[in-house]
């Protein structure tokens, strides 16, 4: 099937199978591989994306359903080889160990950070209950994202 | 990835049901895919037509008119939150969607997903039954209502026919005097309920005029105590008839030991949430 979709500012026109999920075809036809995925069943978050400005498990999605629609994946976050705030945020307070959860915490803190610049604690904590961490760091990445609050 | 499928994505009622007619039992309907895409990749689930249904703009409204409230099959739960006369009319569907799955879930699961899933365990359910809402299913042939008491006949099994789907969930807007509340027993964050409860109370004079409670992943599916609502009504709210109820409730389970919780456990948690849900709704409306 064809579909015509904007990912990270950018237009595409895909041909693509109905039963690729969406991680797939941007990891595949894009090469888009800061989407991970671990569980492929919505329970982990590490494959979350944008959707129109709301976060969504890209595994839980058909690469068909995007047509028509704007993607935001981690690479499209800088801006002229320069970091967004959010990932500036991540490395100086050390919110990375293995990395493979942080381009979805980070995903997720932007859109709630989009909607409400200026989140409680608790906020952040529910924005980010999507986002599992097998190295279980969740401490740094909410006062990371608490260090950008408006 | 998944076995192969047609896909296709109507724009109107209209569209979609001739072709749940036309392919019958080897349809199936796409809401949010948050129950389907996870059986189709682990449970064998293989449809040969898929329906998304998100395109169709009647299914995708909330509206409120003449004192009711109704919602398209496709209006997702983060949608519901997000509505101001659902949090102002009708705060113990907000409660609900608060403590549903994770945002990123939330941002694609369905109120109609939830209810045709019906899982014993769906939490926009016990909600919906307490507030008596009705739902309307459409095929080619035309539209019939089904009371959501009916509409659930077994573990994921409703009762809509083959050609059918599930179009609105209408609900009533609840008297003054009633209080309503939801409540659900996790094991994290993010997780399907051990338990979760609902409750509607209806006071007059400090007296129980009405009562509904609702329970859910309790039984094979979501269910009504109708013997611990019997012994509430046209009682006085006291602690000890609260007390009472709860333990019929409870008793009036049939819970099952699974990865989530044992039965006995679940039985224990109904007593408590029941308890504790009676209360809340009671303070809601102001009573004792
Ligand atoms: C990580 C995770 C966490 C979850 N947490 C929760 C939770 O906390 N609480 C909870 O209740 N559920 C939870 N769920 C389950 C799921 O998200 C919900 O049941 C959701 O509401 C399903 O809606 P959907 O739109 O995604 O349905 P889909 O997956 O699209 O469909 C589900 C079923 O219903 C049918 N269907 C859908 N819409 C219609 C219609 N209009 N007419 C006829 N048939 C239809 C489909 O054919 C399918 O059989 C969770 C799921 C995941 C993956
Ligand atoms: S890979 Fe998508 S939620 Fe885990
Ligand atoms: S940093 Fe390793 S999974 Fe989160």
């Amino acid at each position: 099937m064809e579909i015509k979709t904007t990912v990270n500012g950018r237009l595409y026109k895909l041909d693509i199978p109905p039963n690729w999920s969406l991680a797939y075809v941007l990891r595949k036809k894009l090469g888009l591989i800061g989407i991970k995925l671990g569980c492929e069943t919505g329970e982990c978050g590490s494959c979350t994306v944008l959707l129109n400005g709301e976060p969504v498990n890209s595994c839980l999605v058909l690469g068909v359903e995007a047509d028509g629609k704007e993607i935001l994946t981690i690479e499209g976050l800088s801006k002229n080889g320069e970091l967004h705030p959010l990932q500036k945020a991540f490395i100086e307070h050390g919110a990375v160990q293995c990395g493979f959860c942080t381009p979805g915490m980070i995903l997720s803190a932007k859109a709630l950070l989009d909607k409400n610049p200026n989140p409680t604690e608790q906020e952040i904590r529910e924005a980010l209950a999507g986002n599992l961490c097998r190295c279980t760091g969740y401490v740094k990445p909410v006062k990371a994202i608490l260090s950008v609050r408006k | 990835m998944w076995a192969g499928f047609e896909y296709f994505k109507p724009a109107t009622l209209k569209e979609a049901c001739l072709l749940l007619a036309k392919y019958k039992s080897e349809a199936t309907v796409f809401a949010g895919g948050t129950d389907l895409l996870v059986s189709m990749r682990t449970g064998g689930t293989k449809p040969r037509y898929l329906i998304d249904i998100k395109a169709i703009p009647e299914l995708s409204r909330i509206k409120y008119e003449n004192e009711q409230l109704t919602i398209g099959a496709a209006v997702t739960i983060n949608a519901l939150a997000q509505s101001d006369v659902i949090g102002k009319k009708f705060d113990i569907i907000t409660e609900a969607t608060k403590v549903f799955a994770s945002v990123q879930i939330r941002n694609r699961a369905t109120i109609g997903g939830n209810l045709c899933r019906a899982s014993p365990s769906s939490d926009m359910v016990p909600p919906l039954l307490v507030l008596d809402a009705m739902l309307t299913a459409i095929s080619d042939k035309g539209e019939r209502d089904i009371p959501i008491k009916d509409f659930f006949i077994g573990p994921e099994r409703t009762s809509l026919e083959q050609g059918e789907m599930l179009k609105e969930i209408r609900v009533p807007t609840p008297p003054q005097n009633m209080g309503a509340t939801f409540l659900k027993v996790r094991r994290t964050g993010v997780d399907l309920a051990v338990v979760n409860v609902a409750v509607a109370v209806e006071l007059s004079e400090n007296k129980f005029k009405d009562v509904k409670i609702s329970l859910g992943a309790v039984a094979p599916t979501p269910m009504r105590a109708l013997k611990a609502e019997a012994l509430l009504k046209g009682e006085a709210c006291t602690d000890e008839n609260i007390e009472r109820a709860a333990e019929m409730a409870s008793s009036e389970t049939s819970p099952i030991t699974d990865v989530r919780s044992t039965a006995e456990y679940r039985r224990e948690v109904s007593r408590v949430l029941v308890k504790r849900a009676l209360k809340n709704a009671i303070q809601k409306v102001g009573g004792r």
